[in-house]
């Protein structure tokens, strides 16, 4: 496995103490606390959260396209990028209007795949039409270039007989192909930041491992970096470098992706992934994490997974941890990793799995 | 095939086409069989399409069978459903749907939602009765008493789900059709209810027809598989023989998909594509191939040694 350097120079785009809020009629919702993070050139990260725990937030907010009740508080986000002239730039994303964003920046350099290919594509507009758009409003090319220039693409996105393909309307092809579609949208303008919200969960299992084959085989070619949002711990496991996982509205842990799935620090992660399925175990019962995600509106006293945490300390209840350095680029925001705190034993259940998770990794190695 | 347990529902030959025009019949479901017994977890597993859920909906006579027999604890429900029949069968099949959200009645209270087929089918003597049971099914599925009050919006995801769990077994079924009722939550929460829905069956003996597409939870769950695919049942066995030896390439490509948290692993494994016909695979001339008592694979005799061989 390749691994990317995570060198300052080659950062993309970096999020600092980012605070986001709703406002709603019953109140203020809180879905953003506190989040930092970094993306490299040609990474790939994956946020990992149950729905409500803020993934989608964070990235509509570097998308431009935040819910118009939606205020960021404070943080910056700030985009590094090379313009037209070839000139290096670089902007907070938080100082922008969401116009000047989504004029200047959407498209041309970050794109985005949404969750359900039917409902991001026009039903009224061919599919040619439609990858065309993005390309003559940016680049302001002639039809006809456009044209040569949406074949390739639809070709490179693994769709055959482009031609025909070029004249048809979205109703007309299967989700798999449309949401081949969707990336060759994403993709008209060649961005640097590809960003993919559950890009698979609409579709079928075998076909959703054609699309991730095919997002990460693109992303080899042109370098890109890409975001991935997802919920699906088989699909961090097949496409992330670096993972954070999300909870609450606060990345609870990140880090490589082998540090975070073969030597999980936080509680969440643990429940995480004990509770996903596994074809060769053959135990009766599933681990579920007991209880369900906080409500956001009311003022979160310490550490918001407290009280679905069986290894809960007494602090976990009244003061929020702090991010732990654990060794490489693994942090870990939990009271469990200071070094005052008791050593806890996983469980029992996970300890084998990640046993049996390291040897299958390791025989591979070895072959 | 030598079973002597009388099954609960036989199905033989199921067959639903939609007609969508003079000239063009969707082959929804096109000659399935299968059975399933009492106290038993069936799995229905196939890519959207496959006609799986047209297969629960079908079952539980929400559509009309083109053809094919249906035989539900003795009782043929596949024609046209007698009075006794229907009111049998209202009362002894129950569905989970996918949505929570969209299967309950906004405007009416938990409560009620569940008393709903009670009082329907008239099942209690009395509005107390009534009450008892709905209070001690909600207790059951993990809600207090005091919850029935409310309303489906003010519910999570979850608890929504288990509400539509409730409704399905406050009636004391035979069999419940549960169709791809955890794919809309969360996976923290469909562990849970998961884990809920076999305790229930290990307390009141319900035999489930679990309809999904994720292959991983299927396994968690059933005790018998079927693989469906363009309306065809393609392989079916019992999960060992389903997971340790598939048979079918289709099988097999959906085995490979599955997405497994191993990130080294997960790297390196291309998964299996399968193309019906550029295999030349042709269902319709398929027969039934039987491996083991209640395992078969649907094939001609040359596909079936070629598969078989590898």
């Amino acid at each position: 496995m390749e691994t990317v350097k995570r060198n300052k120079n080659d950062r993309v785009l970096y999020i600092r103490d980012l605070n986001i809020s709703f406002k709603t009629a019953y109140g203020t919702v809180r879905a953003i606390r506190g989040v930092r993070l970094d993306l490299f050139k040609g990474e790939t990260i994956a946020i990992v959260g149950e729905s409500g725990s803020g993934k989608s937030v964070t990235v509509k907010t570097i998308m431009g396209i935040l819910d118009s009740n939606g205020v960021i508080d404070s943080g910056q986000i700030v985009y590094h990028y090379t313009d037209k002239d070839g000139v290096e730039q670089e902007v907070d994303l938080v100082k922008m209007s969401q116009k000047d964003i989504r004029y200047k920046l959407c498209g041309k350099h970050i794109a985005m795949v949404f969750q359900d290919p039917m409902t991001s594509l026009d039903p009224t507009m061919t599919i040619g039409k439609q990858i065309m758009e993005p390309m003559r409003e940016h680049y302001k090319i002639s039809k006809e270039e456009a044209k040569t220039r949406v074949l390739k693409l639809l070709e490179e996105v693994g769709i055959d007989n482009p031609d025909k393909r070029f004249k048809q309307y979205p109703h007309e092809l299967s989700g798999g192909m449309r949401q081949r579609v969707v990336i060759a949208i994403a993709l008209a303008c060649d961005p640097d930041v590809l960003i993919c919200d559950e890009p698979t969960t609409a579709l079928d299992v075998t076909i959703q491992a054609k699309i991730l084959e095919l997002i990460k085989d693109i992303q080899n070619k042109k370098g890109i970096s890409v975001i991935y949002i997802t919920h699906d711990l088989g699909v961090v496991a097949k496409v992330a470098d670096y993972v954070a996982v999300m909870y609450a509205g606060r990345i609870v842990e990140k880090g490589k992706i082998n540090e975070v799935f073969y030597d999980p620090r936080h509680p969440y992660t643990w429940g995480l992934l004990s509770s996903m399925p596994d074809t060769d175990t053959n135990s009766r019962r599933l681990f579920a994490i007991p209880g369900s995600p906080p409500n956001l509106m009311e003022r979160v006293e310490g550490d918001a997974f407290a009280l679905r945490n069986p290894y809960a300390l007494n602090i976990d209840y009244k003061e929020e941890p702090p991010m732990y350095d654990v060794g490489g680029q693994h942090r870990v925001a939990s009271w469990l990793a200071d070094p005052r705190a008791p050593k806890v034993q996983l469980p029992a259940e996970l300890v084998e799995k990640l046993e049996k998770m390291k040897k299958e990794a390791f025989k591979d190695d070895t072959n | 095939m030598t079973q002597t347990k009388q099954p609960l529902l036989h199905v033989e030959n199921l067959k639903q086409h939609f007609k969508i025009s003079r000239k063009f019949t969707t082959k929804a479901v096109d000659g399935i069989s299968f059975d399933i017994y009492e106290g038993e977890t069936y799995g229905l597993v196939g890519e959207s399409g496959s006609g799986k859920s047209t297969t629960g909906r079908a079952l539980i006579r929400l559509y009309d069978p083109t053809d094919g027999k249906i035989i539900f604890d003795g009782h043929d429900i596949s024609g046209k459903l007698s009075k006794e029949d229907e009111s049998f069968l209202r009362t002894n099949m129950q569905m989970i749907f996918q949505d929570p959200m969209a299967c309950l009645n906004p405007r009416r209270k938990v409560s009620q939602i569940i008393a709903e087929g009670l009082e329907i089918h008239h099942l209690c003597k009395s509005k107390k009765e009534v009450d008892e049971k709905v209070s001690r099914i909600l207790d059951k599925v993990g809600l207090s008493a005091e919850q029935g009050t409310r309303f489906p919006h003010q519910f999570s995801g979850g608890q929504r789900q288990r509400v539509g769990i409730a409704r399905a077994l406050v009636m004391n079924p035979k069999l419940v059709i549960a169709d791809e009722c955890i794919s809309a939550l969360d996976v923290s929460i469909q562990a849970q209810v998961v884990n809920m829905m076999k305790d229930l069956q290990d307390e009141l003996g319900t035999t489930y027809l679990f309809i999904a597409h994720d292959l991983s939870m299927v396994k968690y769950i059933s005790d018998r598989i079927g693989v469906m695919h363009l309306g065809h049942i393609v392989e079916t066995g019992t999960t060992d023989e389903i997971f340790e030896n598939p048979i079918h390439p289709y099988t097999k490509s959906l085995l490979s998909a599955i997405p497994h948290p191993n990130p080294v692993v997960e790297k390196k494994r291309v998964a299996i594509t399968y193309d019906k016909d550029a295999q030349g695979v042709d269902y319709t001339k398929g027969t039934q191939h039987w491996l083991s008592d209640t395992h078969y694979v649907l094939a001609t005799d040359e596909e079936f040694e070629k598969w078989n061989s590898k």
